[in-house]
Protein backbone atom coordinates (compact mmCIF):
# COMPACT_ATOMS: atom_id res chain seq x y z
CA UNK A 1 0.00 0.00 0.00
CA UNK A 2 3.12 2.45 0.63
CA UNK A 3 3.90 1.87 -3.14
CA UNK A 4 0.37 2.60 -4.09
CA UNK A 5 0.23 5.83 -2.53
CA UNK A 6 3.85 6.56 -3.95
CA UNK A 7 3.04 5.81 -7.19
CA UNK A 8 -0.30 8.39 -6.80
CA UNK A 9 2.10 10.71 -5.18
CA UNK A 10 4.40 10.53 -8.51
CA UNK A 11 1.35 10.53 -10.67
CA UNK A 12 0.06 13.75 -9.49
CA UNK A 13 3.65 15.15 -10.14
CA UNK A 14 3.36 14.16 -13.24
CA UNK A 15 0.08 15.44 -14.24
CA UNK A 16 0.82 18.79 -12.29
CA UNK A 17 4.19 19.37 -13.51
CA UNK A 18 2.80 18.52 -17.33
CA UNK A 19 0.22 21.39 -16.90
CA UNK A 20 2.30 24.04 -15.47
CA UNK A 21 4.96 23.95 -17.74
CA UNK A 22 3.07 25.76 -20.81
CA UNK A 23 2.19 28.30 -18.43
CA UNK A 24 5.32 28.88 -17.44
CA UNK A 25 6.56 28.78 -20.86
CA UNK A 26 4.30 31.58 -22.17
CA UNK A 27 4.94 33.44 -19.07
CA UNK A 28 8.60 33.24 -20.71
CA UNK A 29 7.35 34.30 -23.91
CA UNK A 30 8.34 30.61 -24.82
CA UNK A 31 5.75 29.51 -27.26
CA UNK A 32 7.68 26.52 -28.07
CA UNK A 33 7.53 25.30 -24.53
CA UNK A 34 4.13 24.78 -24.98
CA UNK A 35 4.19 22.66 -27.99
CA UNK A 36 6.66 20.56 -26.99
CA UNK A 37 3.77 19.95 -23.62
CA UNK A 38 1.06 19.13 -25.81
CA UNK A 39 3.08 17.24 -27.90
CA UNK A 40 3.77 14.85 -24.56
CA UNK A 41 -0.06 15.25 -23.99
CA UNK A 42 -0.82 13.77 -27.51
CA UNK A 43 1.49 11.30 -27.21
CA UNK A 44 1.19 10.32 -24.39
CA UNK A 45 -2.22 8.99 -24.99
CA UNK A 46 -1.00 7.58 -27.89
CA UNK A 47 0.80 5.68 -25.62
CA UNK A 48 -1.89 5.36 -23.14
CA UNK A 49 -4.01 3.58 -25.72
CA UNK A 50 -1.22 0.75 -26.52
CA UNK A 51 -0.44 0.46 -23.08
CA UNK A 52 -4.06 -0.75 -22.35
CA UNK A 53 -3.48 -3.92 -24.64
CA UNK A 54 0.51 -4.05 -23.78
CA UNK A 55 0.38 -3.45 -20.30
CA UNK A 56 -2.78 -5.04 -19.10
CA UNK A 57 -3.54 -7.24 -21.99
CA UNK A 58 0.19 -8.68 -23.03
CA UNK A 59 -0.49 -7.79 -26.79
CA UNK A 60 2.59 -6.64 -28.12
CA UNK A 61 1.31 -4.58 -30.56
CA UNK A 62 3.58 -3.59 -33.25
CA UNK A 63 1.11 -1.91 -35.76
CA UNK A 64 -0.07 1.00 -33.51
CA UNK A 65 1.14 3.86 -35.98
CA UNK A 66 -1.89 2.26 -37.89
CA UNK A 67 -4.22 3.59 -35.71
CA UNK A 68 -2.28 6.80 -34.98
CA UNK A 69 -1.66 7.38 -38.34
CA UNK A 70 -5.91 6.59 -39.37
CA UNK A 71 -6.58 9.13 -36.61
CA UNK A 72 -4.60 11.73 -37.97
CA UNK A 73 -5.82 11.06 -41.53
CA UNK A 74 -9.41 11.19 -40.64
CA UNK A 75 -9.34 14.79 -38.99
CA UNK A 76 -7.07 15.63 -42.18
CA UNK A 77 -9.61 14.19 -44.82
CA UNK A 78 -13.09 15.50 -43.26
CA UNK A 79 -10.92 18.72 -42.49
CA UNK A 80 -9.74 19.07 -46.39
CA UNK A 81 -12.96 18.34 -47.31
CA UNK A 82 -14.26 20.99 -45.37
CA UNK A 83 -12.24 23.74 -46.49
CA UNK A 84 -12.72 22.61 -50.16
CA UNK A 85 -16.60 22.32 -49.95
CA UNK A 86 -16.67 19.36 -51.55
CA UNK A 87 -18.38 16.43 -50.28
CA UNK A 88 -16.31 13.28 -49.54
CA UNK A 89 -18.86 11.10 -51.55
CA UNK A 90 -22.14 11.76 -53.17
CA UNK A 91 -23.51 7.97 -53.10
CA UNK A 92 -25.45 6.51 -51.42
CA UNK A 93 -25.84 9.32 -49.49
CA UNK A 94 -24.12 12.53 -49.30
CA UNK A 95 -20.76 12.88 -46.81
CA UNK A 96 -19.31 16.21 -46.04
CA UNK A 97 -16.20 17.02 -44.54
CA UNK A 98 -16.09 19.27 -40.86
CA UNK A 99 -14.07 21.50 -39.29
CA UNK A 100 -15.66 20.29 -35.57
CA UNK A 101 -13.46 18.37 -33.25
CA UNK A 102 -16.40 16.97 -31.54
CA UNK A 103 -17.69 15.02 -34.96
CA UNK A 104 -14.29 14.12 -35.87
CA UNK A 105 -12.94 12.17 -32.60
CA UNK A 106 -15.75 10.07 -32.68
CA UNK A 107 -14.77 9.28 -35.92
CA UNK A 108 -10.90 8.78 -36.03
CA UNK A 109 -12.01 6.33 -33.05
CA UNK A 110 -14.94 4.39 -35.56
CA UNK A 111 -12.40 3.89 -37.71
CA UNK A 112 -9.35 3.27 -35.86
CA UNK A 113 -11.70 0.79 -33.72
CA UNK A 114 -12.54 -0.74 -37.22
CA UNK A 115 -9.07 -1.20 -38.54
CA UNK A 116 -8.19 -2.63 -34.82
CA UNK A 117 -11.34 -5.17 -35.41
CA UNK A 118 -10.30 -6.35 -38.17
CA UNK A 119 -6.28 -6.64 -37.62
CA UNK A 120 -7.16 -8.31 -34.39
CA UNK A 121 -9.11 -10.55 -35.60
CA UNK A 122 -6.72 -11.76 -37.73
CA UNK A 123 -3.44 -11.49 -35.32
CA UNK A 124 -4.61 -12.44 -32.23
CA UNK A 125 -4.83 -16.06 -33.15
CA UNK A 126 -1.18 -15.86 -32.66
CA UNK A 127 1.25 -14.72 -30.22
CA UNK A 128 4.82 -14.03 -29.16
CA UNK A 129 7.11 -13.09 -32.31
CA UNK A 130 4.08 -13.96 -34.55
CA UNK A 131 1.40 -11.47 -33.05
CA UNK A 132 4.19 -8.79 -33.29
CA UNK A 133 5.20 -9.62 -37.10
CA UNK A 134 1.88 -9.29 -38.40
CA UNK A 135 0.69 -6.42 -36.25
CA UNK A 136 3.42 -4.78 -38.03
CA UNK A 137 2.50 -6.37 -41.13
CA UNK A 138 -0.91 -4.75 -41.24
CA UNK A 139 0.10 -1.23 -40.42
CA UNK A 140 3.51 -1.47 -43.33
CA UNK A 141 0.16 -2.05 -45.50
CA UNK A 142 -1.77 0.67 -44.70
CA UNK A 143 1.45 2.35 -44.40
CA UNK A 144 2.24 1.64 -48.32
CA UNK A 145 -1.64 2.48 -49.46
CA UNK A 146 -1.19 6.26 -48.01
CA UNK A 147 1.58 6.38 -49.56
CA UNK A 148 0.54 5.51 -52.98
CA UNK A 149 -2.84 6.87 -53.21
CA UNK A 150 -2.59 10.49 -54.72
CA UNK A 151 -5.81 11.94 -53.86
CA UNK A 152 -4.84 12.91 -50.12
CA UNK A 153 -1.31 14.07 -50.72
CA UNK A 154 0.33 10.75 -50.99
CA UNK A 155 3.87 10.61 -49.89
CA UNK A 156 3.26 14.71 -49.60
CA UNK A 157 1.01 14.24 -46.99
CA UNK A 158 -2.16 16.47 -46.26
CA UNK A 159 -1.93 20.03 -44.50
CA UNK A 160 -4.57 21.42 -42.46
CA UNK A 161 -4.76 24.57 -43.00
CA UNK A 162 -6.57 25.99 -40.26
CA UNK A 163 -6.79 23.91 -36.81
CA UNK A 164 -9.99 22.02 -36.51
CA UNK A 165 -12.55 23.85 -34.14
CA UNK A 166 -14.00 23.23 -30.65
CA UNK A 167 -17.27 25.22 -29.67
CA UNK A 168 -16.06 27.97 -27.45
CA UNK A 169 -12.50 27.30 -27.33
CA UNK A 170 -10.14 29.44 -29.81
CA UNK A 171 -8.32 26.08 -31.13
CA UNK A 172 -5.83 28.01 -32.64
CA UNK A 173 -4.52 29.19 -29.49
CA UNK A 174 -1.53 27.28 -28.11
CA UNK A 175 -2.43 27.31 -24.69
CA UNK A 176 -6.44 26.36 -25.04
CA UNK A 177 -4.88 23.52 -27.51
CA UNK A 178 -3.03 22.64 -25.06
CA UNK A 179 -5.84 22.35 -22.51
CA UNK A 180 -8.03 20.42 -24.98
CA UNK A 181 -5.29 17.88 -25.25
CA UNK A 182 -4.56 17.65 -21.54
CA UNK A 183 -7.71 17.43 -20.65
CA UNK A 184 -8.81 14.18 -22.43
CA UNK A 185 -5.46 12.62 -21.65
CA UNK A 186 -6.58 12.77 -18.10
CA UNK A 187 -10.30 11.32 -18.80
CA UNK A 188 -8.99 8.78 -20.90
CA UNK A 189 -6.50 7.62 -17.87
CA UNK A 190 -9.10 7.73 -15.79
CA UNK A 191 -11.07 5.50 -18.09
CA UNK A 192 -8.55 2.95 -18.01
CA UNK A 193 -8.14 3.03 -14.66
CA UNK A 194 -11.57 1.87 -14.05
CA UNK A 195 -11.52 -0.60 -16.84
CA UNK A 196 -8.14 -2.17 -15.44
CA UNK A 197 -10.26 -2.49 -12.20
CA UNK A 198 -13.54 -4.06 -13.89
CA UNK A 199 -14.62 -7.40 -14.52
CA UNK A 200 -13.30 -6.65 -18.28
CA UNK A 201 -9.63 -5.89 -16.52
CA UNK A 202 -9.87 -8.60 -14.42
CA UNK A 203 -10.37 -10.87 -17.44
CA UNK A 204 -7.96 -8.74 -19.71
CA UNK A 205 -5.16 -9.27 -17.37
CA UNK A 206 -5.96 -12.59 -16.39
CA UNK A 207 -5.22 -13.14 -19.94
CA UNK A 208 -2.25 -12.33 -20.10
CA UNK A 209 -1.03 -13.63 -16.86
CA UNK A 210 -2.47 -17.46 -17.76
CA UNK A 211 -4.72 -17.90 -20.42
CA UNK A 212 -5.51 -21.65 -20.29
CA UNK A 213 -6.41 -20.54 -16.82
CA UNK A 214 -8.99 -17.98 -17.79
CA UNK A 215 -10.61 -20.43 -20.79
CA UNK A 216 -10.86 -22.94 -17.91
CA UNK A 217 -13.06 -20.68 -15.91
CA UNK A 218 -15.18 -20.21 -19.28
CA UNK A 219 -14.10 -16.84 -20.36
CA UNK A 220 -12.56 -17.18 -23.80
CA UNK A 221 -9.11 -14.99 -24.23
CA UNK A 222 -9.99 -14.46 -27.44
CA UNK A 223 -13.01 -12.08 -27.43
CA UNK A 224 -11.34 -10.10 -24.40
CA UNK A 225 -8.47 -9.43 -25.79
CA UNK A 226 -10.45 -8.60 -29.27
CA UNK A 227 -12.08 -5.62 -27.47
CA UNK A 228 -9.09 -4.52 -25.53
CA UNK A 229 -7.24 -4.09 -28.71
CA UNK A 230 -10.34 -2.46 -30.18
CA UNK A 231 -10.49 0.32 -27.29
CA UNK A 232 -6.64 0.76 -27.33
CA UNK A 233 -6.71 1.31 -30.68
CA UNK A 234 -9.59 4.18 -30.23
CA UNK A 235 -7.43 5.67 -27.63
CA UNK A 236 -3.91 6.00 -30.13
CA UNK A 237 -6.20 6.90 -32.68
CA UNK A 238 -8.06 9.84 -31.11
CA UNK A 239 -4.41 10.92 -30.32
CA UNK A 240 -3.37 10.80 -33.80
CA UNK A 241 -6.24 13.08 -34.55
CA UNK A 242 -5.04 15.28 -32.22
CA UNK A 243 -1.34 15.25 -33.63
CA UNK A 244 -2.68 16.01 -36.80
CA UNK A 245 -4.38 18.92 -35.80
CA UNK A 246 -1.40 20.03 -33.69
CA UNK A 247 1.00 19.93 -36.74
CA UNK A 248 -2.03 21.21 -38.88
CA UNK A 249 -0.56 18.17 -40.56
CA UNK A 250 -1.20 14.78 -41.32
CA UNK A 251 1.66 12.10 -43.70
CA UNK A 252 2.55 8.65 -43.86
CA UNK A 253 5.24 8.96 -41.56
CA UNK A 254 2.13 8.73 -39.25
CA UNK A 255 1.82 5.34 -40.07
CA UNK A 256 4.82 4.21 -40.17
CA UNK A 257 6.44 1.33 -38.28
CA UNK A 258 9.04 4.16 -36.62
CA UNK A 259 6.02 6.02 -35.28
CA UNK A 260 5.04 2.37 -33.93
CA UNK A 261 8.28 1.47 -32.11
CA UNK A 262 8.46 5.39 -30.47
CA UNK A 263 4.99 4.31 -29.00
CA UNK A 264 6.35 1.40 -27.92
CA UNK A 265 9.41 3.68 -26.62
CA UNK A 266 6.69 5.43 -24.50
CA UNK A 267 4.97 3.20 -22.73
CA UNK A 268 8.26 0.77 -22.01
CA UNK A 269 10.51 3.79 -20.65
CA UNK A 270 7.54 4.93 -18.62
CA UNK A 271 6.80 1.43 -17.44
CA UNK A 272 4.70 -0.93 -18.75
CA UNK A 273 1.03 -1.19 -17.55
CA UNK A 274 1.59 1.52 -15.08
CA UNK A 275 -1.34 4.19 -15.35
CA UNK A 276 0.84 7.17 -15.75
CA UNK A 277 3.83 5.09 -17.77
CA UNK A 278 3.15 6.49 -21.19
CA UNK A 279 2.92 9.66 -19.57
CA UNK A 280 6.14 9.49 -18.17
CA UNK A 281 7.48 8.01 -21.19
CA UNK A 282 6.48 10.51 -23.53
CA UNK A 283 7.64 13.43 -21.45
CA UNK A 284 10.98 11.96 -21.32
CA UNK A 285 11.19 10.74 -24.70
CA UNK A 286 10.42 14.67 -25.74
CA UNK A 287 12.97 15.77 -23.26
CA UNK A 288 16.00 13.63 -24.72
CA UNK A 289 14.72 14.95 -28.56
CA UNK A 290 14.57 18.84 -26.91
CA UNK A 291 17.95 18.19 -25.17
CA UNK A 292 19.72 16.15 -27.64
CA UNK A 293 18.30 16.39 -30.85
CA UNK A 294 19.40 19.99 -31.19
CA UNK A 295 23.10 18.79 -30.39
CA UNK A 296 23.36 15.27 -32.78
CA UNK A 297 22.26 13.70 -35.29
CA UNK A 298 22.33 10.71 -33.10
CA UNK A 299 20.25 11.17 -30.65
CA UNK A 300 17.71 8.14 -30.83
CA UNK A 301 21.13 6.68 -30.15
CA UNK A 302 20.84 7.65 -26.43
CA UNK A 303 17.60 6.98 -26.59
CA UNK A 304 18.54 3.55 -27.73
CA UNK A 305 20.74 3.13 -24.46
CA UNK A 306 18.71 4.17 -22.00
CA UNK A 307 15.89 1.90 -23.50
CA UNK A 308 18.32 -0.94 -23.08
CA UNK A 309 19.02 -0.02 -19.70
CA UNK A 310 15.47 0.29 -18.92
CA UNK A 311 14.46 -3.11 -20.76
CA UNK A 312 17.65 -4.73 -18.58
CA UNK A 313 17.47 -2.91 -15.71
CA UNK A 314 14.45 -0.89 -14.37
CA UNK A 315 11.92 -3.39 -15.96
CA UNK A 316 8.98 -1.15 -14.35
CA UNK A 317 10.00 1.91 -16.38
CA UNK A 318 10.24 5.24 -14.63
CA UNK A 319 7.25 4.80 -12.39
CA UNK A 320 8.24 1.60 -10.92
CA UNK A 321 11.92 2.74 -10.62
CA UNK A 322 10.21 5.57 -8.24
CA UNK A 323 7.18 3.77 -7.05
CA UNK A 324 8.59 -0.10 -6.75
CA UNK A 325 6.80 -3.29 -8.40
CA UNK A 326 3.17 -3.37 -9.12
CA UNK A 327 0.63 -5.35 -7.25
CA UNK A 328 -2.39 -6.36 -7.60
CA UNK A 329 -5.16 -6.07 -5.25
CA UNK B 1 -25.93 -47.92 -12.28
CA UNK B 2 -28.53 -48.81 -14.42
CA UNK B 3 -31.56 -46.53 -12.59
CA UNK B 4 -28.93 -43.35 -13.10
CA UNK B 5 -27.65 -41.45 -15.94
CA UNK B 6 -24.83 -40.68 -17.72
CA UNK B 7 -23.56 -37.16 -17.15
CA UNK B 8 -20.41 -37.62 -19.34
CA UNK B 9 -20.41 -40.20 -22.17
CA UNK B 10 -17.13 -40.95 -23.95
CA UNK B 11 -17.13 -43.44 -26.97
CA UNK B 12 -14.34 -44.61 -29.35
CA UNK B 13 -11.88 -41.83 -28.75
CA UNK B 14 -8.63 -41.69 -30.81
CA UNK B 15 -6.38 -39.11 -30.52
CA UNK B 16 -2.33 -39.59 -32.15
CA UNK B 17 0.90 -37.59 -31.86
CA UNK B 18 2.68 -38.49 -34.75
CA UNK B 19 2.98 -42.64 -34.87
CA UNK B 20 2.01 -42.47 -31.01
CA UNK B 21 -1.31 -43.27 -29.98
CA UNK B 22 -2.00 -41.45 -26.88
CA UNK B 23 -6.02 -42.29 -26.67
CA UNK B 24 -6.75 -45.89 -28.51
CA UNK B 25 -10.40 -46.30 -28.57
CA UNK B 26 -11.04 -45.06 -25.29
CA UNK B 27 -14.93 -45.27 -24.38
CA UNK B 28 -15.91 -44.69 -20.78
CA UNK B 29 -18.76 -42.59 -18.66
CA UNK B 30 -19.46 -40.71 -15.57
CA UNK B 31 -22.89 -41.07 -13.68
CA UNK B 32 -24.46 -38.87 -11.49
CA UNK B 33 -23.27 -39.41 -8.09
CA UNK B 34 -20.17 -41.33 -8.47
CA UNK B 35 -15.72 -41.51 -8.88
CA UNK B 36 -14.61 -42.60 -11.37
CA UNK B 37 -10.85 -43.41 -10.86
CA UNK B 38 -8.62 -43.21 -13.87
CA UNK B 39 -5.39 -44.81 -13.41
CA UNK B 40 -2.39 -46.08 -15.50
CA UNK B 41 1.14 -46.08 -15.36
CA UNK B 42 3.06 -42.82 -17.01
CA UNK B 43 2.42 -42.00 -20.01
CA UNK B 44 -0.65 -44.07 -20.26
CA UNK B 45 -2.73 -40.81 -21.62
CA UNK B 46 -4.20 -39.74 -18.68
CA UNK B 47 -3.53 -36.34 -18.66
CA UNK B 48 -4.58 -36.42 -22.85
CA UNK B 49 -7.87 -37.50 -22.31
CA UNK B 50 -8.85 -34.64 -19.45
CA UNK B 51 -7.51 -32.68 -22.01
CA UNK B 52 -9.93 -34.09 -24.69
CA UNK B 53 -12.77 -33.67 -23.05
CA UNK B 54 -12.13 -30.48 -21.27
CA UNK B 55 -11.43 -29.39 -25.22
CA UNK B 56 -7.28 -28.42 -25.41
CA UNK B 57 -6.98 -31.65 -27.66
CA UNK B 58 -9.31 -32.14 -30.43
CA UNK B 59 -9.81 -35.49 -30.53
CA UNK B 60 -8.79 -37.53 -34.26
CA UNK B 61 -12.34 -39.22 -34.03
CA UNK B 62 -14.80 -41.01 -31.91
CA UNK B 63 -17.49 -38.36 -29.59
CA UNK B 64 -17.88 -36.87 -25.80
CA UNK B 65 -21.13 -36.08 -24.87
CA UNK B 66 -21.65 -34.03 -21.77
CA UNK B 67 -25.37 -33.64 -20.35
CA UNK B 68 -26.77 -35.07 -23.62
CA UNK B 69 -25.04 -31.91 -25.75
CA UNK B 70 -22.17 -33.46 -28.53
CA UNK B 71 -18.78 -31.21 -27.19
CA UNK B 72 -17.72 -31.36 -31.00
CA UNK B 73 -16.52 -28.35 -32.19
CA UNK B 74 -16.78 -26.58 -28.55
CA UNK B 75 -13.58 -24.74 -27.18
CA UNK B 76 -12.10 -24.15 -24.06
CA UNK B 77 -14.32 -22.15 -22.69
CA UNK B 78 -17.24 -23.31 -24.01
CA UNK B 79 -17.15 -26.43 -22.18
CA UNK B 80 -16.25 -24.92 -19.26
CA UNK B 81 -19.23 -22.85 -19.14
CA UNK B 82 -21.26 -25.99 -20.44
CA UNK B 83 -20.49 -27.35 -17.15
CA UNK B 84 -17.02 -28.86 -17.23
CA UNK B 85 -15.01 -27.99 -13.82
CA UNK B 86 -11.20 -29.09 -14.06
CA UNK B 87 -8.31 -28.56 -12.22
CA UNK B 88 -4.60 -29.29 -14.22
CA UNK B 89 -1.84 -31.88 -13.04
CA UNK B 90 0.60 -29.05 -12.97
CA UNK B 91 -1.20 -25.59 -10.67
CA UNK B 92 -1.99 -23.25 -13.76
CA UNK B 93 -3.41 -20.13 -12.05
CA UNK B 94 -2.95 -16.52 -12.34
CA UNK B 95 -0.07 -16.63 -10.61
CA UNK B 96 -0.43 -12.13 -10.10
CA UNK B 97 -3.65 -12.17 -8.61
CA UNK B 98 -4.40 -13.29 -5.33
CA UNK B 99 -5.43 -16.32 -4.43
CA UNK B 100 -9.19 -14.79 -3.91
CA UNK B 101 -9.29 -12.91 -7.26
CA UNK B 102 -7.80 -16.25 -8.93
CA UNK B 103 -11.17 -17.55 -7.84
CA UNK B 104 -13.29 -13.82 -8.08
CA UNK B 105 -12.02 -14.93 -12.28
CA UNK B 106 -14.45 -18.06 -11.61
CA UNK B 107 -17.09 -16.44 -9.92
CA UNK B 108 -17.67 -13.87 -12.85
CA UNK B 109 -17.72 -15.90 -15.39
CA UNK B 110 -20.66 -17.76 -13.38
CA UNK B 111 -22.35 -14.96 -12.91
CA UNK B 112 -22.53 -13.93 -16.56
CA UNK B 113 -20.67 -11.79 -18.94
CA UNK B 114 -17.16 -10.38 -18.80
CA UNK B 115 -17.98 -7.79 -20.78
CA UNK B 116 -18.36 -5.16 -17.82
CA UNK B 117 -16.65 -1.97 -18.13
CA UNK B 118 -17.13 0.08 -15.35
CA UNK B 119 -17.86 -1.70 -11.79
CA UNK B 120 -15.16 -2.13 -10.01
CA UNK B 121 -14.21 -5.79 -8.84
CA UNK B 122 -12.07 -4.60 -5.42
CA UNK B 123 -15.60 -3.81 -3.54
CA UNK B 124 -17.88 -6.39 -5.65
CA UNK B 125 -19.24 -8.34 -3.27
CA UNK B 126 -21.74 -10.67 -5.28
CA UNK B 127 -17.67 -11.86 -6.49
CA UNK B 128 -16.21 -11.58 -3.22
CA UNK B 129 -18.29 -12.78 -1.11
CA UNK B 130 -18.94 -16.63 -3.13
CA UNK B 131 -15.07 -16.53 -3.68
CA UNK B 132 -14.40 -16.07 -0.21
CA UNK B 133 -17.02 -19.07 0.67
CA UNK B 134 -14.91 -21.39 -2.22
CA UNK B 135 -11.79 -20.31 0.20
CA UNK B 136 -13.11 -21.34 3.18
CA UNK B 137 -14.17 -24.72 1.97
CA UNK B 138 -10.72 -25.68 1.16
CA UNK B 139 -9.26 -24.07 3.85
CA UNK B 140 -7.11 -21.01 2.20
CA UNK B 141 -9.36 -18.24 3.43
CA UNK B 142 -6.52 -17.03 5.40
CA UNK B 143 -4.22 -16.78 2.50
CA UNK B 144 -7.15 -15.27 0.38
CA UNK B 145 -4.76 -12.32 -0.10
CA UNK B 146 -1.56 -13.53 -0.85
CA UNK B 147 -0.69 -13.39 -4.94
CA UNK B 148 -1.05 -17.15 -5.97
CA UNK B 149 2.74 -16.54 -7.25
CA UNK B 150 3.50 -16.98 -3.07
CA UNK B 151 1.61 -19.54 -2.50
CA UNK B 152 3.41 -23.11 -1.19
CA UNK B 153 2.65 -25.89 -3.97
CA UNK B 154 -0.16 -27.19 -1.49
CA UNK B 155 -1.81 -24.45 -1.30
CA UNK B 156 -1.98 -23.87 -5.15
CA UNK B 157 -3.66 -27.31 -5.67
CA UNK B 158 -6.15 -26.51 -2.87
CA UNK B 159 -6.99 -23.04 -4.89
CA UNK B 160 -7.17 -25.44 -7.69
CA UNK B 161 -10.00 -26.79 -6.22
CA UNK B 162 -11.38 -23.87 -5.05
CA UNK B 163 -11.26 -22.33 -8.49
CA UNK B 164 -13.33 -25.28 -10.19
CA UNK B 165 -15.86 -25.47 -7.05
CA UNK B 166 -16.73 -22.01 -8.06
CA UNK B 167 -17.81 -22.76 -11.15
CA UNK B 168 -20.77 -25.00 -9.51
CA UNK B 169 -19.72 -27.05 -12.30
CA UNK B 170 -22.14 -30.28 -13.35
CA UNK B 171 -18.91 -32.66 -13.15
CA UNK B 172 -15.48 -32.33 -11.82
CA UNK B 173 -12.61 -33.28 -14.09
CA UNK B 174 -9.39 -33.68 -11.80
CA UNK B 175 -6.18 -34.53 -12.93
CA UNK B 176 -4.33 -35.24 -9.91
CA UNK B 177 -5.46 -33.26 -7.46
CA UNK B 178 -2.78 -35.28 -4.65
CA UNK B 179 0.15 -34.60 -6.66
CA UNK B 180 2.57 -33.78 -3.89
CA UNK B 181 0.62 -32.84 -1.03
CA UNK B 182 1.72 -35.17 1.32
CA UNK B 183 0.33 -37.78 3.33
CA UNK B 184 -1.41 -35.23 5.46
CA UNK B 185 -3.12 -33.12 2.38
CA UNK B 186 -3.80 -36.07 0.44
CA UNK B 187 -5.98 -37.74 3.40
CA UNK B 188 -7.41 -33.83 3.92
CA UNK B 189 -8.80 -33.94 0.61
CA UNK B 190 -9.55 -37.61 0.03
CA UNK B 191 -12.10 -36.86 2.60
CA UNK B 192 -13.68 -33.50 0.83
CA UNK B 193 -13.60 -35.58 -2.52
CA UNK B 194 -15.96 -38.30 -0.76
CA UNK B 195 -18.35 -35.08 0.14
CA UNK B 196 -17.45 -33.80 -3.45
CA UNK B 197 -19.37 -36.21 -5.65
CA UNK B 198 -22.39 -35.43 -4.43
CA UNK B 199 -22.34 -31.72 -5.90
CA UNK B 200 -20.89 -33.20 -8.83
CA UNK B 201 -19.65 -36.95 -10.26
CA UNK B 202 -15.77 -36.61 -10.04
CA UNK B 203 -13.86 -38.25 -12.78
CA UNK B 204 -10.19 -38.39 -11.50
CA UNK B 205 -6.91 -39.18 -12.30
CA UNK B 206 -4.83 -40.09 -9.85
CA UNK B 207 -1.59 -41.78 -8.39
CA UNK B 208 -1.98 -42.38 -4.89
CA UNK B 209 -3.37 -45.62 -4.94
CA UNK B 210 -4.99 -45.15 -1.11
CA UNK B 211 -7.38 -42.13 -2.13
CA UNK B 212 -8.39 -44.31 -5.00
CA UNK B 213 -8.86 -47.25 -3.48
CA UNK B 214 -10.94 -45.41 -0.59
CA UNK B 215 -12.81 -43.19 -3.24
CA UNK B 216 -13.73 -44.55 -6.44
CA UNK B 217 -17.16 -46.21 -7.41
CA UNK B 218 -15.75 -47.09 -10.46
CA UNK B 219 -11.81 -47.64 -12.06
CA UNK B 220 -10.65 -47.56 -15.15
CA UNK B 221 -7.53 -48.43 -16.30
CA UNK B 222 -5.50 -46.85 -19.04
CA UNK B 223 -1.95 -48.30 -20.50
CA UNK B 224 -0.65 -46.84 -23.69
CA UNK B 225 -3.79 -45.57 -24.30
CA UNK B 226 -5.85 -48.45 -24.17
CA UNK B 227 -8.71 -49.23 -21.70
CA UNK B 228 -7.32 -52.59 -20.34
CA UNK B 229 -9.71 -52.89 -17.45
CA UNK B 230 -12.71 -51.59 -15.37
CA UNK B 231 -14.70 -51.71 -12.97
CA UNK B 232 -15.33 -51.63 -9.33
CA UNK B 233 -12.37 -51.31 -6.98
CA UNK B 234 -12.56 -55.59 -6.20
CA UNK B 235 -12.32 -56.35 -9.41
CA UNK B 236 -9.59 -54.21 -10.49
CA UNK B 237 -7.76 -55.05 -7.52
CA UNK B 238 -7.97 -58.73 -8.36
CA UNK B 239 -7.75 -58.34 -12.14
CA UNK B 240 -4.35 -60.24 -12.98
CA UNK B 241 -3.71 -57.96 -16.21
CA UNK B 242 -3.61 -55.04 -13.85
CA UNK B 243 -1.31 -56.48 -11.36
CA UNK B 244 1.07 -57.16 -13.96
CA UNK B 245 0.50 -54.23 -16.07
CA UNK B 246 0.20 -51.42 -13.32
CA UNK B 247 -0.43 -52.69 -10.17
CA UNK B 248 2.76 -54.92 -9.63
CA UNK B 249 4.89 -52.29 -10.82
CA UNK B 250 3.55 -49.77 -8.12
CA UNK B 251 4.37 -52.58 -5.46
CA UNK B 252 8.05 -53.40 -6.54
N1 LIG C 1 1.11 -32.23 -26.80
C1 LIG C 1 1.75 -33.41 -26.96
N2 LIG C 1 2.55 -33.61 -28.02
C2 LIG C 1 3.19 -34.77 -28.19
N3 LIG C 1 3.09 -35.82 -27.37
C3 LIG C 1 2.31 -35.68 -26.29
C4 LIG C 1 1.60 -34.47 -26.01
N4 LIG C 1 0.90 -34.62 -24.86
C5 LIG C 1 1.16 -35.86 -24.44
N5 LIG C 1 2.00 -36.50 -25.28
C6 LIG C 1 2.48 -37.89 -25.15
O1 LIG C 1 1.35 -38.70 -25.00
C7 LIG C 1 1.59 -39.72 -24.05
C8 LIG C 1 0.58 -39.63 -22.94
O2 LIG C 1 0.87 -38.49 -22.14
P1 LIG C 1 -0.06 -38.06 -20.94
O3 LIG C 1 -1.45 -37.99 -21.41
O4 LIG C 1 0.51 -36.82 -20.34
O5 LIG C 1 0.13 -39.28 -19.93
P2 LIG C 1 -0.27 -39.43 -18.41
O6 LIG C 1 -1.06 -38.23 -17.99
O7 LIG C 1 -1.07 -40.69 -18.36
O8 LIG C 1 1.02 -39.56 -17.65
C9 LIG C 1 3.02 -39.52 -23.57
O9 LIG C 1 3.85 -40.40 -24.28
C10 LIG C 1 3.32 -38.09 -23.91
O10 LIG C 1 4.68 -37.92 -24.16
MG1 LIG D 1 -0.73 -36.83 -16.57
Amino acid sequence: MVNLSRENGFNFLLAAGLLIIPFIAQSMDEPFGITLATRVAVLALAGVGLNLALGSGGLVSFGHAAFFGLGGYVAGILAHHALNYEPIMLSPFEINGTTEMLIIWPLAMLVSGLAALLIGYFSLRTSGVYFIMITLAFAQMIYYFAISWPAYGGEDGLPIYLRNTFPGVNTMDPISFFLIAYVILLLVIALVHVLNNSRFGAALQAARQNDERLSAVGIAPFNIRLVAFVISAMITGLAGALQADLLKFVDPSALSWHMSGEIMIFVILGGVGRLFGPVAGAALFILFESIFGGMTEYWMLFLGAVLLIVVLFARGGLVGFIAGKARHG
Amino acid sequence: MADKKPILTIKNLYKSFGALKATDDVSLDLYEGEIHALIGPNGAGKSTLIKQISGDYQSDSGSIHFLDQDLAGLGVAERARAGLGRTFQVSSLALEFSALRNVMLAVQSKSGSSFKFFKSVQKDADLIEPAMQMLKEVGLEGRADIPAAELSHGERRQLEVAIALALKPKAFLLDEPMAGLGPAGSKNLTGFLDQLRHQAPILLVEHDMDAVFALADRISVLVYGRIIAAGTVDEIRGNPLVREAYLGEEAS
